[in-house]
């Protein structure tokens, strides 16, 4: 391309959070480096199978991804949806980090992603809600209801709340819960990690706590 | 409900970090972006190569060196092409800037342009006659027919990566993919610059950037949403 040398290039690419450091990430001995070089170190370290590193890396993370959820306007009881479900997509997406590059940045973009698909979410929710206070408004006292319907309703609303979870942690629901199966199992039969399935399993059966403790 | 969910488990991120680095696997980096592009661009260059082999080169340069335009749009054409393939691999790596989709701009408005001007010569380019309506469809057929299997190339090689802005990228594959098989038409377009066919292939290129923003897009979302 004329016209576009690679200092051009860099300019168009560089994009840093205000919370990152200026300096380009650039891997090289992790001890004397800036937060924002260590961390870049340790996710080519990480790339490379580097366990410890990559640890280090995450757990570092965790800060960053929750302050550009905050700045995307995450509430406070989603940030750690909004942590847990960007830490996954490093996990499924880390080769396509670029140690040349700034880590924080490639960072930051995922959470940012992560952040407005948990904002759409807790959107959907809401909209949810409202249309369940009208049912609950329309809908015979409890009392009335004889106990055998009573728990058939009861397994309806469950039921009804397990459809209404994301794909990944009904899939872990039906999977691990109802039919029972080991962890492996299920891994083999969704073709998700072991990992994957018990994050999306408990995040599960705390929303549907919520769900059908809270609704009571 | 918002108590209940508020309540997080202080170590439910340390065990989800320890799991994930239980299955930590050593991974092969993404190449960047430039060199995605030339393994791309290798493939239409080969195509390009087998339409030389059969048309040859000098019908396109005695109708570039009697009407320059068509040159300028052909030129335009290509580069088109390389700086949409580009933003595209570009686009597919997180952290890279969205400023990346106006690199097609320039080239793009000097295919336009060159085009553009060349229905207003008033001579015919050497060798070439004024498509009639079904000729120009077959420019039509070209540019959708060779535009299909180089988007499909491209959205499999984007897949590898994480197009977090799925339908911009896809607008990216759509526009290269259809520069691309515009500038391979110009190896064997024996049809001067006019209105009518100009048209058929602003809607050809149109349709491609249309279907891929689309599917596409969609392909791509799929697999930049899919957390887990």
């Amino acid at each position: 391309m004329p016209g576009l040398t690679a200092p051009g290039v860099m300019v168009l690419d560089e994009r840093f959070p205000s919370w990152a450091s200026i300096d380009p990430a650039v891997p090289a001995d992790p001890a004397s480096e800036t937060p924002e070089r260590r961390r870049a170190a340790w996710m080519a370290a990480a790339q490379a199978g580097d366990r410890r590193a990559y640890e280090r890396v995450l757990a570092d993370s965790v800060a960053l991804i929750r302050a550009v959820a905050r700045r995307q306007g995450v509430g406070h009881d989603q940030l750690d949806d909004v942590v847990q479900e960007t830490l996954l997509t490093i996990h499924r997406v880390r080769h396509t980090y670029d140690p040349a590059r700034s880590y924080d940045a490639w960072l930051a973009a995922l959470a940012g992603r992560r952040a407005i698909d948990g904002l759409r979410r807790s959107g959907r929710q809401a909209r949810r809600e409202v249309g369940d206070e009208v049912a609950v408004a329309l809908h015979p006292d409890e009392h009335d209801a004889s106990a055998e319907s009573e728990r058939t309703q009861q397994a309806r609303r469950l039921r009804a709340a397990i459809d209404e979870l994301p794909p990944g942690q009904r899939e872990a629901v039906e999977q691990l819960g109802l039919k029972e199966l080991s962890l492996e199992e299920a891994a083999a039969r969704t073709g998700r990690s072991t990992g994957a399935l018990k994050v999306n399993l408990h995040r599960a059966l705390k929303a549907l706590r919520g769900r059908i403790h809270g609704d009571d | 409900m918002e108590t209940t969910r508020a309540m997080a488990d202080p170590h439910a991120h340390d065990r989800l970090i320890a799991t994930l680095g239980a299955e930590l696997a050593p991974v092969r980096r993404l190449r960047p972006p430039w060199l995605r592009t030339l393994g791309w661009l290798a493939v239409v260059a080969i195509i390009a190569v087998a339409l030389f082999a059969r048309y040859g080169v000098a019908p396109m340069l005695a109708r570039w060196a009697g009407a320059p335009d068509l040159g300028w749009a052909g030129l335009g054409a290509a580069l088109t092409a390389i700086a949409a393939a580009w933003a595209a691999f570009a686009l597919a790596v997180p952290g890279r800037r969205t400023a990346w989709a106006w690199l097609p701009l320039a080239p793009a408005l000097l295919w336009i342009g060159a085009s553009g001007l060349g229905c207003l010569r008033g001579w015919i380019a050497p060798a070439t006659h004024v498509a009639s309506a079904p000729e120009a469809g077959d420019c039509l057929f070209f540019i959708i027919g060779f535009s299909v299997p180089l988007s499909v190339l491209l959205i499999a090689l984007l897949r590898r990566a994480c197009p977090l802005r799925p339908v911009l990228t896809a607008v990216m594959v759509g526009l290269a993919s259809a520069a691309a098989s515009a500038s391979l038409l110009e190896i064997c377009h024996a049809f001067d610059a006019a209105a009518t066919d100009l048209a058929m292939h602003a809607l050809a290129v149109g349709a491609v950037v249309a279907a891929n923003a689309a599917l596409g897009g969609r392909l791509l979302s799929r697999e930049a949403g899919r957390a887990t």
